[in-house]
């Protein structure tokens, strides 16, 4: 499947993917950040009850310097 | 009367309790080092984020801002810097409520125009509102219209943020007449935010009666960052100790030498 990430575009061999597999598999486990799915934040309580599945668009984000 | 020093002169935004009136902003730093130095050279204990996308590419032991500046030390006041709508900033600020664990307390800026920077008031209000019923305290950054300063507070923003001049231009305060009014009508804090160039931007700033400021480029694009931290902080100090001592009226000339007239040497 093939999933947006942050504007870019990653493929996956599994057709579905927990938002928890997703966090390990981008290097970000124990790092601080929120996800967005389609628009909709993804509370971090259910990162391992929902799938990201084919085409759907996510958001990763920070917090960085800023004024 | 007491002495400053002597009594509690906390900032209270929204019930919470802050020993400084200077807020920083942490963008513009060659490292995070030099960014927490600065920090602890002013400090401040509200300091400003922005809210991106993360870096995919990194490793898994690259540092982050929030571990150089732990939460059981600051209060992060997360920013919605680069959004032009509404839209844009309340997602902004709901991924920020996420990522900072339920953290609410918020700076809403909705820039009108990628030259200037200048606000645009109406997107501003228009997300206030909103963030405002969901939950938000919203220090708002907005122009130095008197009258947009009021509709501001009357939704329920905690503080006021108007501009001293545009974003990144360090002119100082281009209008104290127009920051005085505000200030008279308002009943939730004013901070001047946007505009400050150098230390005594700060000080008339607090001289004029702003409960703080926030500063980022000030601090940031100096020749020593840390050096003009430490003055930012003394203006900061200074110009709040003058608000509240109460200064003389100004006259054209007095006729009064501050030596006595009497007992002069004929």
């Amino acid at each position: 499947m093939k999933v947006h990430i942050n504007g870019s575009i990653k493929e996956f061999k599994a057709k579905k993917i927990k938002p928890e597999e997703l966090i390990i598999q981008l290097n970000l486990k124990g790092k601080r950040f929120a996800i967005e799915r389609n628009g909709e934040i993804i509370s971090k309580n259910s990162f391992d009850e929902i799938y990201i599945n084919d085409g759907d668009k996510i958001e990763i984000i920070g917090a960085v310097g800023g004024g | 009367m007491d002495k400053i020093l002597d009594t509690n002169d906390d900032l209270i935004i929204a019930g919470r309790s802050f020993t400084s009136r200077l807020l920083i902003g942490t963008g513009k730093y060659n490292s995070f080092k030099e960014t927490r130095s600065v920090i602890d050279e002013s400090q401040s204990k509200i300091v400003t984020v922005a809210i991106r996308r993360v870096n995919l590419g990194q490793t898994p032991d690259e540092p982050s801002l929030l571990e150089f500046l732990p939460a059981d030390e600051f209060t992060y006041l997360p920013n919605t810097a680069g959004c032009y709508s509404s839209t844009e900033a309340i997602r902004t600020l709901r991924l920020a409520r996420e990522l900072l664990d339920g953290h609410n307390l918020v700076k809403l800026e909705v820039l009108g125009d990628p030259e200037t920077l200048y606000p645009n008031v109406v997107e501003t209000i228009n997300a206030a509102k909103i963030l405002i019923k969901d939950g938000f305290d919203v220090m708002v950054y907005t122009s130095d219209d008197p009258i947009i300063a009021k509709q501001l507070e009357d939704i329920g923003c905690c503080a006021i943020m108007p501009l001293a001049s545009l974003i990144g231009s360090g002119m100082g305060i281009l209008n104290p007449w127009n920051l005085e009014i505000i200030i008279d009508k308002a009943n939730v804090p004013v901070i001047v935010d946007a505009g400050v160039g150098t230390a005594s931007d700060a000080t008339i700033a607090m001289e004029l009666g702003c409960d703080g400021v926030l500063m980022n480029t000030a601090i940031a694009l100096a020749d020593n960052p840390i050096l003009m931290a430490s003055a930012m902080r003394k203006a900061v100090e200074s110009g709040r100790e003058a608000f509240l001592a109460g200064r003389m009226d100004k006259k054209l000339y007095s006729a009064s030498p501050s030596s006595p007239i009497k007992g002069l040497i004929k």
